[in-house]
């Protein structure tokens, strides 16, 4: 279980732009965060993997806290994957960085093998963010931020990646936490809804 | 449009090597050249047998200006190098924690408020003159501007999501300074290099003409310029305008390098 305890953060210290919030995401649900601009949904989910340092509380992977050493166990996928890659390396360097999937997970998420030797420029966002998403799937992630990860692709791109990633989720009892503003997208996928608003969850 | 100063930088590169190949093979076709006095031709003006002239010692002023630059080179070359490599480490350093990025930024700070050639002089002098003092004094006074955009630079780059996802997977900070962070300076750090060399050699023959730098029974372009001082006002003025030209152009032929190359890289 990925818990948030007590968070409270705010980029200047005397105006908090999460107060008090705890959030509970379990072993292989899919939780869907929805919240107006500036509501803080992004910086939840960077604070929830560890990319952000609470100013109070904690956050917990199973009762212990989340460690900063070594692979986390919460993977944050970034809704520009242009910025979430090294544009000086080749695509099948970045995906090694993490791991190295099998070529029939590579199929699944319709990775082509040639986009691998290509530079990130050469490819597209949303062939990038297969990639990116491929990426966060290593051996020892169980919770996965995606954080607007399909509002910039087409409509049948959107569908293949959310299939391929929901038939991984369930096949390791992945936990999803996905942030985006659309309703629809989020009544599909997930089996339970909060929305932040005012620092707060409801 | 991109290919264009590409290519104007390569073309750059192929005559500055070339330039360079005559520069380094001088010492095999000079031979003893520079120093060979001749008392029967003292202070000749330019002609047709003596191309620029000879100077008191009846000595060729082509060949000790060609030995003077090439010597020039290599020292500015050195102390150019030896300089980027202080400014790469310490902008390295100063991304590693934020008490050593406050300290490297106190010692840029301090060293940029010294005046450049005050620094130059005390260090030449104290480490007694010579070839390797100008070297290390005219590293050790250029590092700090060149350290400043490294060390803004690989901060910015530290902030990028890519530099935190691999933070995520378990990367070490040596890792991420390898494989992340320097690669993209890398560009930043031979333009660096090739701006901080024209000044490495007009710094190299100022110290020389103060009289802390190189040997004065050597054919550097210091040494050429500060004798010629004394002869200057009775008339002889070639003795310090061809030394004096070459440094210029050798210094703008490098500058104009470092110009294409920042455009193309």
């Amino acid at each position: 279980m990925l818990e948030a305890r007590q968070l409270q953060f705010g980029f200047r210290s005397n105006v908090p732009l999460l107060e008090t919030l705890s959030l509970r995401l379990e072993h292989g649900e899919w939780l869907g965060l929805s919240g107006n601009s500036g509501a803080g949904k992004s910086t939840l989910g960077k604070l929830l993997a560890g990319l952000l340092t609470p100013q109070h509380g904690d956050v917990y992977v199973d009762n212990k806290p989340l460690t900063q050493r070594g692979l986390r166990p919460v993977q944050w996928l970034a809704q520009s994957p242009e910025l979430a890659v090294n544009p000086r390396w080749r695509v099948g360097k970045t995906l090694r960085e993490a791991w190295t999937p099998s070529d029939a997970l590579i199929q699944d998420f319709g990775i082509r093998r040639d986009w691998l030797e290509r530079l990130p420029n050469a490819l597209s966002g949303g062939e990038l963010q297969r990639i990116c998403v491929l990426r966060a799937l290593a051996p020892g992630v169980r919770y996965l931020i995606a954080d607007e990860i399909s509002t910039m692709l087409d409509p049948i791109t959107q569908v293949e990646l959310w299939q391929a990633l929901k038939q991984h989720a369930r096949h390791h009892q992945l936990g999803v936490l996905v942030i985006s503003h659309d309703a629809a997208l989020l009544e599909r996928l997930c089996t339970r809804r909060v929305h932040l608003a005012g620092g707060v969850l409801n | 449009m991109s290919a264009q100063p590409r290519f104007a930088a390569a073309a750059y590169c192929g005559l500055f090597f070339m330039l360079l190949a005559i520069l380094a093979s001088s010492a095999w076709w000079l031979g003893n050249s520079p120093s060979q006095m001749q008392f029967d031709a003292r202070l000749m003006p330019p002609s047709t047998s003596h191309w620029l002239g000879t100077d008191a010692l009846g000595r060729e002023l082509w060949a000790r200006t060609v030995a003077g630059l090439r010597l020039s080179f290599w020292v500015g070359l050195s102390a150019a190098l030896l300089g980027t490599a202080i400014a790469l480490t310490l902008a390295a350093v100063a991304t590693l924690s934020t008490t050593l990025n406050a300290i490297i930024s106190l010692l840029i700070d301090t060293l940029l408020s010294v005046p450049h050639l005050i620094l130059l002089l005390l260090i030449a002098f104290a480490l007694g003159g010579g070839t390797q003092a100008v070297i290390i004094a005219v590293a050790f006074t250029h590092w700090p501007s060149l350290t400043r955009v490294l060390r803004a630079e690989l901060l910015t780059v530290r902030q990028a999501p890519y530099v935190a996802i691999s933070q995520g997977f378990g990367k070490r900070r040596g890792f991420i300074l390898v494989h992340h962070l320097l690669p993209h300076v890398f560009p930043h750090c031979i333009v660096g290099a090739l701006l901080l060399f024209p000044h490495a050699i007009l710094h190299e023959a100022a110290l020389t003409f103060l009289g802390v730098g190189l040997d004065p029974s050597q054919p550097a372009i210091g040494v050429l310029l500060a004798d010629a001082m004394r002869y200057l006002t009775a008339g002889y003025w070639w003795l310090g305008v061809f030394p004096g030209l070459g440094l210029l152009l050798m210094v703008l032929c490098i500058d104009r390098l470092a110009f294409h190359l920042r455009r193309a890289l």
